[in-house]
């Protein structure tokens, strides 16, 4: 049975639910107004907020200086790549994870889950090495591969919860019909988990284009993404706050957009099987 | 054959033998300050004159260090020139990860680079790194201030002076400091400001047999000076101040005097200063031992040995850091906006001469000595630093213990027994004991 609740304990539940999300918004908040400041105005104490004469200066000056239509470009290849990449491998491993496990499976995922935990710096000579003998340094090609792999525990994962949820009877009588292996999971397991591959595929799309060590390291000028972008505006000499403000706010806005028009998929995708 | 391609055959004939080299593609890695951007906005005319076209890396300091370091120690190739500082140019010279700049055209005129800033990018007299631009660090300070407090800046301040200036100067109340320095961890920030003050009072990183130096009376001296004196006149969280949140105060009217590097002087006296019409400038204080605290840096180009456009990136180098360039800044931009500190002529530069903060920026950069830096004979060259491949390793630990010292974790004593426990495992570690 529901719990009933009275208006004013829902008031204040909506209350300290929109203090909680300003309160998580506000550096995002805070860059792009600042991205409207002049640089005196951006380092300013007290701080100015909302009234100042807002200019479109910062944006003249990074679009003028950098090519950002080739950062976004990379930024899409490259996060598009990588989980796209990552989807096509991860849903056979998933399959043979959720439907047909071994006593080891567990042990499988554990540990291939624990190659996260291994910090990404302890390997970035070796990857480097790997990069030039195979002549992917500043490759695009290079890079979908590598954050594919940083990301396909995750991706794995996610899509064995999901595909644990699917009842394995279904499967067993599109094999008794003569389904074969491919079959089985093109047309009858992935349709079915279209919600749970969608939000892994964004949530790793995200993932994938906020990634900030790879693509710093293993690129320069070709191949770099929004990630080395935004850090070409950072500078320990020299006050330039409004710029990185007005490069950072271009660089998350077309994830912004797309994390706003799709957050139902993506809240469903992480909360499924959660509730049972 | 048609004429169109004879015409062609011919142009490209005679383009190779006007430049030696086939137009390319140079791909340069560089940090982001105002000089390198304006770089970067004159290029078309390097293309215009050579061919060649130009593809910027643009990084921040820490990220750009990691990343050229990475593709030097690798071969990687990724860069046909890279910006690296007074303190890795030896220390990759002696490697041979750099291509030599021994062979400069007549026309560029290597001997007119400041002797201090050719000695500090090169390795056993072999020039590895053509500086673009050079700074020290000097004191700049408010001259309305210094007047209201009934004080005379002199053109080179001891310490004992600084310190009874900055009392003078505080008054809390109008948020008023009278004095701003950096005490932010890291070797390149809080670590460079104390080590260069250490000079002065008479402290050294290491004797002759490397072994470490913070048990001295003359380190307690250096720490216990500058936290005292920040105690009582600095701004309020000054551990965690470093370059741009001091220039971010003193443009706001915040701080009597700041001592940091020389191309600051640009920005306080810049459109976004509040006291731009005040600011005064003066020597690095001393302590009367014969070493002043200022500080030796350059931002300097090199090519990476391996590269397969050497003769194009040599053209780069020689345009960049050229006297040309020099001009083309001024005639584009004004003259205090051309990169300071890099050639002596600059100096001879009737208007150049009337840039307010030029006489003392040269006059910083000759006094400080990278090859005899300290008051006592100590092994290695560097002013700020000691250019040996541990250094920044050792020193952004070491700033930490210091700046925990200046937040009030620990005592000036625990933060120097600290450094230098860690400090000696770590040169016995590396071999050098």
């Amino acid at each position: 049975m529901a719990r009933s609740v009275t208006p004013q304990r829902k008031a204040l539940n909506t209350a300290a639910a929109w203090a909680i999300g300003l309160l998580i918004f506000f550096p995002i908040l805070w860059t792009i107004i600042t991205s409207f400041k002049t640089e005196a105005q951006a380092i300013s104490d007290p701080p100015v907020f909302l009234f100042f004469d807002w200019t479109l200066e910062n944006y003249g000056a990074v679009m003028e200086r950098s090519n950002y239509g080739r950062f976004l470009w990379n930024s899409i290849i490259i996060a598009g790549g990588s989980t796209l990449l990552g989807v096509i491998i991860a849903v056979p491993a998933a399959w043979s994870m959720a439907f047909v496990p071994s006593n080891r499976t567990k042990d499988i995922l554990l540990w291939m889950l624990s190659t996260k935990m291994l910090p990404a710096v302890g390997v970035l000579y070796p990857m480097y090495l790997i990069f030039i003998k195979f002549g992917l340094l500043d490759s695009r090609t290079g890079l979908v591969i590598v954050l594919m792999l940083i990301n396909l525990p995750i991706i794995v994962w996610m899509l064995y919860t999901y595909f644990r949820e699917i009842p394995g009877e279904i499967l067993e009588a599109a094999r008794m019909d003569g389904a074969t292996l491919k079959s089985e999971i093109i047309y009858i397991l992935t349709p079915m988990a279209i919600p749970g591959i969608a939000s892994t595929m964004l949530l790793n799309f995200i993932l994938a284009w906020n990634e900030a060590f790879w693509t710093l390291n293993l690129t320069a000028a070709k191949a770099a993404p929004l990630t080395a972008f935004i850090a070409s505006y950072s500078s320990p000499e020299g006050l330039f706050y409004a710029k990185l403000s007005a490069a950072s706010t271009i660089a998350i806005a077309p994830i912004l957009i797309l994390g706003w028009f799709s957050q139902k998929q993506l809240v469903r995708g992480l909360t499924f099987g959660a509730v049972k | 054959m048609s004429l169109r391609n004879a015409l062609g055959a011919a142009t490209a004939l005679s383009l190779i033998a006007a430049g030696g080299v086939f137009a390319e593609t140079l791909t340069i890695a560089t940090v982001n300050n105002g000089d390198m951007i304006r770089m970067q906005g004159l290029t078309a005319d390097f293309t215009e004159k050579t061919g060649h076209e130009v593809e910027w890396v643009t990084l921040e300091e820490n990220v750009l260090r990691q990343r050229v370091t990475t593709d030097i120690t690798t071969k990687g190739g990724s860069f046909d020139i890279m910006t690296i500082g007074m303190y890795e140019t030896p220390i990759w010279g002696k490697n041979g990860w750099l291509v030599p700049l021994d062979d400069l055209s007549a026309e560029y005129d290597a001997a007119d680079i400041l002797p201090a800033m050719a000695g500090g990018l090169s390795y056993e007299g072999t020039l590895f790194a053509a500086p673009f631009y050079g700074e020290s660090s000097m004191v700049m300070y408010r001259t309305d201030l210094m007047q209201a407090a009934g004080m005379e800046m002199p053109k080179a301040p001891t310490w004992e002076f600084i310190r009874d200036a900055a009392a003078a100067m505080t008054d809390r109340e109008k948020e008023i400091n009278g004095i701003c320095l950096r005490g932010k961890a890291g070797w390149g920030e809080g670590g460079a400001f104390i080590t260069a003050m250490s000079n002065s009072f008479g402290a050294r990183w290491f004797d002759m047999e490397w072994n470490a130096q913070f048990d001295t009376e003359a380190w307690a001296n250096t720490l216990n000076f500058y936290k005292d004196m920040m105690d009582a006149s600095g701004p309020s969280g000054y551990a965690t101040n470093g370059f741009n949140e001091n220039l971010s105060l003193f443009n706001q009217g915040k701080c009597g005097m700041w001592i940091d590097a020389t191309v600051a002087a640009s920005f306080v006296t810049g459109k976004d200063s509040t006291v731009a019409d005040h600011v005064g400038f003066a020597l690095a204080p001393d302590n009367g031992l014969g070493k002043r605290s200022n500080w030796l840096w350059a931002w300097a180009l090199a090519i990476p040995a391996g590269t397969q456009k050497e003769a194009a990136a040599k053209q780069f180098i020689e345009w960049a850091t050229g006297t040309g360039y020099i001009e083309l800044v001024a005639a584009n931009e004004g003259w205090a906006n051309v990169p300071p500190g890099a050639r002596t002529s600059l100096y001879e530069n009737p208007d150049y001469q009337k840039v307010p903060f030029a006489q003392m920026t040269l006059d910083s950069i000759l006094s400080a000595d990278p090859n005899n830096s300290t008051v006592e004979e100590s092994p290695y060259v560097g002013v700020q630093f000691a250019a040996i491949p541990e250094f920044a390793g050792i020193a952004t630990d070491v700033s930490q213990e210091f700046s925990a010292a200046y937040a009030g974790q620990q005592t000036v004593e625990e933060a120097l027994a600290k450094a230098q426990a860690l400090t000696n495992d770590a040169m016995e570690a590396a071999g050098y004991k």
